[in-house]
C-alpha cells in the first residue's frame, strides 16, 4: 500500500502512522456540549467505501495529511495536507 | 437427531445415509417476536439462549451470506478469561463458565481444549502488569499463575532464551484458557437454536429497518419485509452500516485483522503463547497446522485481507519469539473485519428506538465472547433490563466518560 | 525408468541422495520426485486422515501426496514437495506421517475405520466424559494428524528479504509469460520475470510443439538468451509469485539455496517485495484429476505429470500405462510416450465422440470404475458400452481437464468469472488493478493462443506506462481448439478422492450436503476440502461440481471458495527473515553505553533503549546490595545516572509559549526566561498522556522533555496540534532527543560537582532554573531539576561528548563518596519522594486520579479539558494515587490488589492496586505507590495488599505518596 504525500511523493505506507477519520480535526471547544465532544472523539460514519482520514508521515515529513481511500477496495484518490485544509476553512 | 459416539457407529455401518440436516432451511414468515441481523456467533448464541433461557422460540436470524460467514469463522480460535476491569472481568469470566459446558449444552463437539494460555513478559514493569492482571483474575474466582523465567524455561523450552531482542522475564500462565474449533461453535448455537424452533434464514440481508414513533415495527429484507416486536443489531464487521439503518452512528471504527495457518504438523505447540513485545499469538489445532496472528493493520478496512507490513511484522515476531517455528510453511492468510470502539470493550445495549437492540464493538476478542454475549443479549432482549456481568456495556459510556479502556491506549480506535 | 535421449537433466552428473535411509542416484537437474521414479519407487507418502499409501500425482508446486522432510544436520524441514526438491549430493529425505515405516503404517487402521470417519464425524462425538477431551480424545487426535514434524530447535538457516521495482512483472514464463517479457523489454521497459521452475519454458518444456516451424526448444533458447542479455531485464527463476497486494505490491519466494547442500554464503530462501506499475500474469493452467473409484493410488498421476517427467527428467514412472481423460489435450501424452517406446493399454476418453486414431487401443465413452494394488497400481477396472473390462497397467494416467491458475487474481477479494466452452474459472478482468491474466491462466489453451495474448498483454501495458513501441511479430505456432466434455466424478462402488492430501471423498461432499452444509463455504468447513497444503489447487473445481450436483445448481450458481496468499506455502522464517534475535526491532544505545558495560552493569531494556540496571561493585552478590549502595550516593553524597533517553523537543517561535499553553494543562507563556517548569500534558480523550519539564531558553524559544515511553507519541502529537489547531502560530519544532547526551547529578554534594566542572562556579542558580554554562570549549545547558528529592542538577552536552563527560562525572562523584546509579535505584528515590512515572501515568488515569487537577489551569483551554471534565472522569468513585507504608518489614509488589481489612478477597471488594515498589534503605522497608478509591481521603486508613499469586498478605498504611520531605526543602537548598 502507498500513500501519496503531498510534499514527499507516494511512499510506502510503512512510513505512515494512522490516526483514524477527519472528525479529529474538528476539535471542540472547552465549553462544548457533551454531544460535541461524542462527536469529535467516538462516534464515526465509519463509512464502507469513499473515507477521508488522518496519515502522518512519520518517517519521513511529518506531515498530518487527509487521505481520500475507499475502505472496501483500499484504492487511494488522493491526500491534502491538514495545514493546507485549515488554511482553507479560514 | 441426537449426535453420539454410538450413533457415529450405527450410521456409519448403514452408510451414513439416515444423517438429517443439522438445520432447517424455512422461508421467512411476515412476523416474528424478535428479529436478529447477523447470523454470526452473537446472532445465533443470542437465538439460542433466547429459546432456552426465556422460552422465545418465534424468532428469525437473518444472515446476508451462509450462517457462521464473519468473525466467527475467520478467527485465531482463542478462549480466555484475563481481563482486569471492572465489567470486563465478570463477563468473560461468566463466558468460560459457558464454554466448559457447551459441548454437553449443545450436544456438539466444539473441541473446546483447555491447554492453557501464556503470555510472556518482557520487562519488570510488564510483569507487574500481568500480575495485577493475574490477582484480577484470581479475585474473580478464575485461574492463573505468574511463572518465572525459569518456569516458562521448563515448560516451553523452544522459546529463544538466549537472542531474543526483547527477553522472557517470565509469563502468566491461565490453565483455562485454550482453543475452539471456531466454525463448530457457529454450527452446533444454529443447530440448538433451531431444534428449538428458532428460523435460520440464510442469503437475506436486512436493507432497513422500520421504526415509527421511536418504536421499532420490523424489517426490510433482500426477500422481503418482516415484521418483528424486538430487533437486534449483532452485525459485527457491518455493525456501523446496520445502526445507520436506525439513524445511529456507533462509536466503532472497522478494522482488517489478519491470521495465518501453517500446513499441518505433528504436535509441537501445546499452549497458547502471546508475546509481550508486538503482537504475536499461536497456538496448533488439533489438525495440526500453527495458528497464529498480530495485530490489526491500522488503517480502516472493509476489505477482509491485509497488506505485508503487518504479514512481515507477525513473521518477524514469531522468529525472534519461537525460532523453531520458521520452517513451518504458511499455508494461508486472511482477515476478517474487527469492530474497534474507543476503549477496546464491546457493547451491548439498548438504542434511542424502543425494542432496537444493538451488540457490537467487539474488536479482537468476540470469539471467546460468543456465548456470554448471547447469554446477556437474550437477557436484555427478554427482560429489557442489563444482565449483571454486562451492565457496563453501555453507549453512553464514551460520552459520559466510563470507558473500560484496558490497554490504555485512549480514545483512538485503532489502538485497542 | 529412464529413457535414453530424453529429459533436461545432465546425466554426466551423478547425484547420491537417501531417501527413508535408503542410497539413491539419480541425475543434476531431478527432483526427489523424478529420480525417486526412475528408480523404481513409488510410494512416496500417506495421507493425513486414512494413511493411505501415496504416490505422487504432480510434478510441481501444487503435489498434495508426495510430501517429505528434508533433514539437515541441525534441522528438518517438513512438507517438502518431492516434486520442487532438486536433488543435490548428500540430500536426506524421509517420508513423513507414518509409523513405524511407510511400507508398513499401523495408523492406516484408520482407512478400515473410514465409514465411521465420515466427513463432520468428529463434532458428534468425543463429548463424553467432557474431562477426557484434555486428556485423552484430543491427543490422540492431535498424535495422529499433522504431517511432518519441526525439529523443535531453533531455526539455524539463513533468509533474506528484498525490494524490488519495474515497470512490468512478469508471473510465469511459459509462452505467454516469455512472450510478454520479450514484448516489453525490446520496448525498454524494465522488467522483472518470475519463473516458479528452476528453467524457463513453462508448458513448453513438456508439450512436444513447434514454433515458427522448428521445435519450442529452439525457440525458447533464442528468447531466454534474448532476455538475459538485456540489462532492463531481470530473469528470476525458482521464484514463485506469492501474493498480489495493495499499491501493486507483489510478495515472491525465491529458493535460493534450497537445491544445494548448505552454503553459508546463500540463503535459503529469500522473500520478495516486488513494486510493480503492471503485471501479466501469466501463471499457466493445472490439470485436474478425476474422481473415480479408488482414483488414490501410487501409480494414478496426472498425464500431464507423466509428460513433464518424460520430457524434462526422461522418467516413466512405469511400463504399461492407459490413459484416461475427457478431453483431446491428454492424447499427445499417449502419443509422446509410445514415440518414447512406452506401451501404452490403452486409451479410456469419457467422450463418445471424440476419434480414436491413435496406435493403441481407444475405448470411447469409457469409464475408470476401480483400481487394485496396495502400494502401486496393479489393475484397473473400467467399463463403457460394451460392458465391464479389466486391464493390467501399472501407471494410470489421468485428465479431467485444466483449471487455469487465476489465485493471484482473487488475492484482492476479486472472484473469477465460470468459463462453460472450457469447464473453468478464469479471472475477471481488473480484478487486480494494473494486472493483465493472459494464456493459460486466462483460460486460452493453445501455444499460439498463449504466445498471442502475451504480445498482447505486453503491449497493453506498455501502452498504460506511456511508452512506446512494444510490436513483435507473434511466432507461429499450434492454435488447436480445446474440446472438453466435464466428467468430475465417476459413480461405483469405492471411495473417489476429491482432495487427496486431506483425504476428502465425493461421499464427503455428498454428505455435507445431506447435512445442510450445502453452501461451497460450508462444505470446505464441514469436510476440510481445499484446506491441505494444495489449498484445493487438484480439488477445489470437482468438489465443487459434485456439491452442485448434489444440490442441484449450476456451478456458477453454487460459486467458488476463495484463493488467499500466498500462491504456494511460504515459510515463516522468510518471511520473517531478519526478525530473528535483535533483529526483531531497533536497538538504541546511550552515550554512555560502552562506560556502563566497563562496570558490568546489567543492561535492560526500557523501549527500544538500553539502560543500566545497576552497578555491581567486588564483594556484594544481590542486586539489592547495590541498589541501596546507589542509594546512599543520592542521599547522601552525589550519584551520576544518564537519562538522554528523556525525549527532548527544540520548539521556537514567537508562539511557542502560546503553543505550550495548548497542549500543557498549565500554562508555560508566563515561564520567565531562564528558568524551568513541570507540566502534565492531556490526550484529546482527557487521560493524563505524559509528563515532564520545558524549559524557556529564550523568549521565543523551549525546550521540552517528555519521558522516554512517550517521547516519539509526544512528538506526533504536537505535530498534530499544531498542523489540525493551530497551523498559522508562529511556532516550529524538531526533536533533539538524539542530539544531547544528558545526565543527572544528585545529591547533597551535586553542587560542589557541577562546580568542580566549571571555571566559575555556579552563582545564583535557584531550583528550577535553566543556563548555559561552558565546560572547556563546549557549550553545556544546566538545568536544576531533581527526580529524587534531592539537590539536583542535569547536565546536557552534544551527544558527541556524552560519553567523556558521562566517565569524567563518575569519576569526580567517586572522589566525593559518590558513583553512578542504575534504574534500580533511579526508581526507589523517586518512589520516596512520589514521583510518578507511566507505571502510574497508565493511560486510564486523569490529572485528578494523581492529585493534579489544580495542575489543568481554569484559566486557558487545553487539549484534553473538556474531556477530563465528563462525569466520569471526576470523583470519589475513582481511584486516586496514594503511598502505601506495610506496617511490617514484609516484602510487597507491585501489581498486588489492595483491600478493606476484613474483606473477602474478590472482584468487587478490590478497592485498588499497587503500580511502583521499591525498598527504602530511609524508611527500612517497602514502599509503594498505587491507587485506592476516594485514596486522598483516607490517608492512615490500613488496608490490606494482597498478591495472590505470590502469597503476599501485608497490611499497609495508607499515605501521602511523598513520603518525605513533602515542602520540597532539600531540594531547593
Amino acid at each position: 500500500m502507498k500513500i501519496p504525500c503531498p510534499l514527499c511523493g507516494a511512499r510506502d505506507r510503512r512510513e505512515f502512522y494512522y490516526m483514524g477519520t477527519d472528525d479529529y480535526l474538528l476539535r471542540p471547544s472547552d465549553n462544548a456540549t457533551e454531544a460535541e465532544l461524542d462527536n469529535h472523539l467516538f462516534l464515526r460514519d465509519n463509512p464502507a467505501g469513499k473515507t477521508q482520514d488522518l496519515w502522518y508521515h512519520e518517517t519521513g515529513c511529518g506531515s498530518w495529511m487527509v487521505v481520500s481511500r475507499n475502505t472496501i477496495t483500499h484504492e487511494v484518490y488522493g491526500a491534502e495536507l491538514v495545514m493546507e485544509r485549515k488554511k482553507e476553512a479560514r | 437427531m441426537r449426535y453420539s459416539g454410538l450413533k457415529v457407529i450405527t450410521q456409519g455401518l448403514f452408510g451414513n445415509k439416515g444423517w438429517g440436516a443439522a438445520w432447517r432451511s424455512p422461508e421467512p414468515k411476515a412476523e416474528y417476536d424478535a428479529v436478529i441481523i447477523g447470523g454470526g456467533g452473537h446472532g445465533l448464541s443470542t437465538a439460542y439462549y433466547l429459546a432456552k433461557n426465556h422460552g422465545l422460540t418465534n424468532i428469525a436470524v437473518l444472515e446476508k451470506g451462509y450462517i457462521g460467514s464473519g468473525n466467527i469463522g475467520r478467527n485465531t480460535t482463542i478462549v480466555r478469561a484475563n481481563y482486569y476491569m471492572p465489567g470486563n472481568s465478570e463477563f468473560y469470566s461468566h463466558s468460560l463458565k459457558l464454554w466448559e459446558g457447551l459441548e454437553a449444552e449443545l450436544n456438539y463437539n466444539v473441541m473446546h481444549s483447555q491447554r492453557g494460555q501464556l503470555v510472556l513478559c518482557h520487562s519488570d514493569g510488564q510483569r507487574d502488569t500481568l500480575a495485577r492482571r493475574g490477582n484480577a483474575m484470581l479475585n474473580q474466582g478464575d485461574d492463573a499463575e505468574l511463572w518465572s523465567r525459569e518456569r516458562v524455561r521448563e515448560e516451553v523450552p523452544y522459546l529463544d532464551f538466549e537472542q531474543t531482542r526483547f527477553p522472557i522475564y517470565g509469563g502468566l500462565m491461565h490453565w483455562r484458557g485454550g482453543t475452539a474449533r471456531h466454525d463448530a461453535v457457529a454450527w452446533g448455537y444454529a443447530r440448538g437454536a433451531d431444534q428449538r424452533g428458532v428460523d435460520l434464514i440464510q442469503n437475506c440481508e436486512v436493507t432497513g429497518i422500520d421504526i415509527e414513533n421511536g418504536v421499532v415495527k420490523g424489517v426490510q429484507t433482500t426477500r422481503g419485509p418482516i415484521r418483528a416486536k424486538k430487533v437486534a443489531m449483532i452485525a459485527a464487521g457491518r455493525s456501523s452500516q446496520v445502526a445507520a439503518m436506525a439513524g445511529m452512528r456507533l462509536p466503532v471504527e472497522s478494522h482488517v485483522l489478519q491470521a495465518f495457518v501453517t500446513e499441518g504438523l505433528k504436535p509441537i505447540i501445546d499452549h497458547v503463547i502471546s508475546f509481550g513485545m508486538g503482537h504475536f499469538y499461536i497456538s496448533q489445532s488439533d489438525k495440526g497446522g500453527l495458528v497464529f496472528g498480530g495485530d490489526i493493520d491500522f488503517y480502516a478496512s472493509y476489505a477482509a485481507r491485509g497488506n505485508l507490513p503487518m504479514v512481515e511484522h507477525v513473521m518477524e515476531a514469531g522468529m525472534t519469539l519461537m525460532p523453531m517455528i520458521g520452517r513451518a510453511k504458511v499455508l494461508r492468510s486472511w482477515g476478517g473485519i474487527m469492530d474497534m470502539t474507543p476503549d477496546g470493550s464491546p457493547i451491548i445495549d439498548k438504542t434511542h428506538v424502543e425494542g432496537l437492540f444493538v451488540d457490537a464493538g467487539w474488536n479482537y476478542g468476540g470469539f471467546k465472547a460468543v456465548p456470554a454475549s448471547g447469554w446477556c443479549m437474550a437477557h436484555l432482549m427478554a427482560t429489557g433490563e442489563s444482565h449483571e456481568v454486562a451492565r457496563r456495556f453501555r453507549l453512553d459510556r464514551f460520552r459520559t466518560g466510563h470507558v473500560m479502556d484496558e490497554e490504555g491506549t485512549g480514545s483512538q480506535h485503532n489502538l485497542h | 525408468m529412464r529413457i535414453e535421449g530424453k529429459g533436461r537433466i545432465d546425466r554426466s552428473k551423478v547425484v547420491h541422495f537417501t531417501f527413508d535411509g535408503r542410497k539413491y542416484k539419480g541425475f543434476k537437474g531431478d527432483t526427489v520426485a523424478s529420480a525417486l521414479l526412475a528408480n523404481g519407487v513409488k510410494l512416496m507418502g500417506r495421507s493425513f486422515k486414512y494413511h493411505r499409501p501415496r504416490g505422487v500425482l504432480t510434478a510441481g508446486s501444487e503435489e498434495p501426496n508426495a510430501l517429505v522432510e528434508v533433514v539437515g544436520a541441525r534441522n528438518q524441514t517438513p512438507n517438502v514437495r518431492a516434486t520442487m526438491q532438486e536433488i543435490f549430493e548428500g540430500l536426506n529425505v524421509r517420508s513423513q506421517n507414518r509409523w513405524p515405516s511407510l511400507r508398513f503404517d499401523l495408523l492406516s487402521v484408520n482407512d478400515l475405520l473410514s465409514p465411521f470417519l465420515s466427513a463432520g464425524f468428529y463434532y458428534k462425538t468425543f463429548m463424553w466424559p467432557r474431562s477426557l477431551w484434555e486428556r485423552l480424545y484430543e491427543p490422540v487426535i492431535r498424535r495422529a494428524a499433522g504431517l511432518g514434524s519441526l525439529s523443535g530447535t531453533h531455526d539455524e538457516g539463513h533468509y533474506e528479504k528484498a525490494y524490488a521495482f519495474c515497470d512490468l512483472l512478469v508471473v510465469g514464463a511459459g509462452p505467454a509469460g516469455l512472450m510478454a517479457a520479450l514484448v516489453a523489454a525490446r520496448a525498454g521497459a524494465d522488467v522483472i520475470l518470475c519463473e516458479e521452475d528452476r528453467l524457463l519454458g513453462g508448458r513448453l518444456l513438456s508439450a512436444d510443439s513447434n514454433i515458427d516451424g522448428k521445435p519450442a526448444g529452439a525457440w525458447l533458447a533464442s528468447v531466454e538468451a534474448e532476455l538475459r542479455a538485456l540489462s532492463n531485464v531481470r530473469v528470476m527463476t525458482r521464484t514463485s509469485v506469492t501474493g498480489a497486494y495493495d499499491g501493486g505490491v507483489y510478495s515472491a519466494l525465491e529458493r535460493v539455496g534450497l537445491h544445494r547442500g548448505p552454503r553459508p554464503d546463500l540463503p535459503r530462501e529469500c522473500f520478495w517485495r516486488i513494486t510493480a506499475a503492471q503485471v501479466v500474469l501469466a501463471a499457466g493452467a493445472l490439470e485436474r484429476p478425476i474422481a473415480f473409484p479408488m482414483n488414490d493410488r501410487p501409480g494414478i498421476m496426472l498425464a500431464s505429470a507423466a509428460q513433464t517427467y518424460l520430457e524434462k527428467f526422461g522418467v516413466v514412472a512405469g511400463r504399461r500405462v492407459v490413459l484416461f481423460a475427457n478431453n483431446d489435450g491428454a492424447r499427445a501424452v499417449a502419443r509422446q510416450l509410445m514415440a518414447a517406446g512406452v506401451s501404452v493399454a490403452a486409451i479410456l476418453d469419457s467422450r463418445l465422440d471424440a476419434s480414436a486414431v491413435e496406435d493403441c487401443p481407444v475405448y470411447l465413452g469409457a469409464e475408470v470404475t476401480d483400481t487394485k494394488g496396495r502400494l502401486a497400481l496393479r489393475e484397473i477396472s473400467g467399463r463403457h458400452a460394451g460392458g465391464a473390462f479389466q486391464i493390467d497397467c501399472d501407471l494410470l494416467l489421468v485428465s479431467g481437464g485444466w483449471n487455469p491458475m487465476v489465485h493471484l487474481t482473487c488475492h484482492m477479494n476479486g472472484r473469477p468469472r465460470w468459463e462453460a466452452s472450457i469447464a473453468a474459472f478464469v479471472p475477471m478482468a481488473d480484478a487486480v488493478p494494473n494486472l493483465r491474466a493472459a494464456g493459460a491462466c486466462n483460460g486460452a489453451f493453445s501455444t499460439l493462443e498463449c504466445l498471442a495474448e502475451g504480445a498482447q498483454s505486453a503491449q497493453s501495458a506498455l501502452q498504460a506506462l506511456g511508452r512506446a513501441g512494444g510490436v513483435t511479430q507473434v511466432p507461429r505456432a499450434e492454435g488447436l481448439p480445446y474440446a472438453i466434455t466435464p466428467l468430475w466424478a465417476v459413480e461405483g462402488k469405492g471411495r473417489a478422492w476429491l482432495d487427496f492430501a486431506n483425504d476428502v471423498t465425493t461421499k464427503d461432499v455428498k454428505l455435507s450436503a445431506q447435512e445442510g452444509f450445502a453452501s461451497v463455504e460450508h462444505m470446505k468447513r464441514y469436510t476440510t476440502q481445499g484446506m491441505a497444503p494444495d489449498q484445493g489447487k487438484n480439488s477445489n473445481i470437482g468438489a465443487l461440481a459434485v456439491l452442485a450436483d448434489a444440490t442441484g445448481r449450476a456451478i456458477p450458481e453454487t460459486g467458488t471458495t476463495t484463493y488467499r496468499p500466498p500462491f504456494v506455502p511460504t515459510s515463516i522464517a522468510a518471511m520473517g527473515a531478519g526478525g530473528r534475535g535483535a533483529g526483531f526491532a531497533p536497538q538504541r544505545f546511550m552515550t554512555s553505553d560502552q562506560a556502563s558495560r566497563d562496570r558490568g552493569a546489567p543492561m535492560i531494556e526500557a523501549g527500544l533503549w538500553y539502560r543500566p540496571s545497576y552497578f555491581p561493585k567486588p564483594g556484594e552478590t544481590t542486586w539489592r546490595e547495590a541498589c541501596d549502595r546507589e542509594i546512599a550516593y543520592v542521599r547522601h553524597a552525589v550519584g551520576v545516572c544518564d537519562v538522554s533517553t528523556l525525549g527532548k523537543i527544540d520548539i521556537q517561535g514567537k508562539d511557542a509559549g502560546r503553543f505550550l499553553d495548548l497542549v500543557y494543562t498549565n500554562p508555560f507563556s508566563t515561564l520567565p526566561v531562564g528558568r524551568v517548569r513541570y507540566g502534565l500534558m492531556l490526550r484529546d480523550d482527557g487521560y493524563v498522556m505524559d509528563d515532564g519539564t520545558s524549559a524557556r531558553l529564550a523568549d521565543d524559544r523551549y525546550l521540552m522533555t517528555t519521558t522516554t515511553a512517550a517521547a516519539g507519541l509526544v512528538m506526533r502529537h504536537l505535530d498534530f496540534v499544531h498542523q489540525a489547531h493551530c497551523a498559522d502560530w508562529d511556532v516550529r519544532f524538531i526533536s533533539v532527543t538524539e542530539a544531547w547526551a544528558q545526565f543527572a547529578v544528585a545529591g547533597p554534594k551535586a553542587r560542589a560537582l557541577i562546580n568542580s566542572l566549571l571555571d566559575q562556579p555556579l552563582g545564583d542558580f535557584p531550583f528550577m532554573a535553566v543556563g548555559d554554562v561552558p565546560l572547556g570549549s563546549v557549550s553545556a545547558r544546566l538545568f536544576r531539576i531533581s527526580f529524587s528529592g534531592e539537590e539536583g542538577y542535569e547536565i546536557a552536552v552534544p551527544t558527541r561528548y556524552g560519553e567523556a563527560l558521562f566517565r569524567d562525572l563518575v569519576a569526580r562523584a567517586e572522589t566525593m563518596g559518590g558513583g553512578p546509579y542504575g534504574m534500580e535505584a533511579l526508581n526507589v528515590l523517586r518512589i520516596e519522594k512520589g514521583f510518578i512515572t507511566h507505571a502510574e501515568i497508565h493511560g486510564r488515569v486523569t490529572a485528578f486520579d494523581i492529585g493534579a487537577e489544580k495542575m489543568v489551569s481554569g484559566k486557558k483551554d487545553c487539549i484534553g479539558k473538556r474531556a477530563a471534565m465528563r462525569p466520569g472522569m471526576l470523583g470519589p468513585e475513582r481511584e486516586q494515587m496514594v503511598g502505601l507504608k506495610p506496617l511490617s518489614e514484609a516484602l510487597i509488589t507491585s501489581g498486588a490488589h489492595l483491600f478493606e481489612p476484613a474483606a473477602d478477597l474478590t472482584r468487587v471488594n478490590s478497592q485498588g492496586y499497587t503500580t511502583s515498589v521499591g525498598y527504602s534503605p530511609m524508611f527500612g522497608r517497602y514502599l509503594a505507590l498505587g491507587f485506592l478509591v476516594n485514596g486522598r481521603a483516607r490517608l492512615g486508613e490500613t488496608v490490606r495488599l494482597v498478591d495472590r499469586l505470590r502469597g503476599i498478605d501485608v497490611p499497609c498504611e495508607v499515605c501521602d505518596p511523598v513520603f518525605f520531605d513533602k515542602a520540597g526543602e532539600k531540594l531547593r537548598a
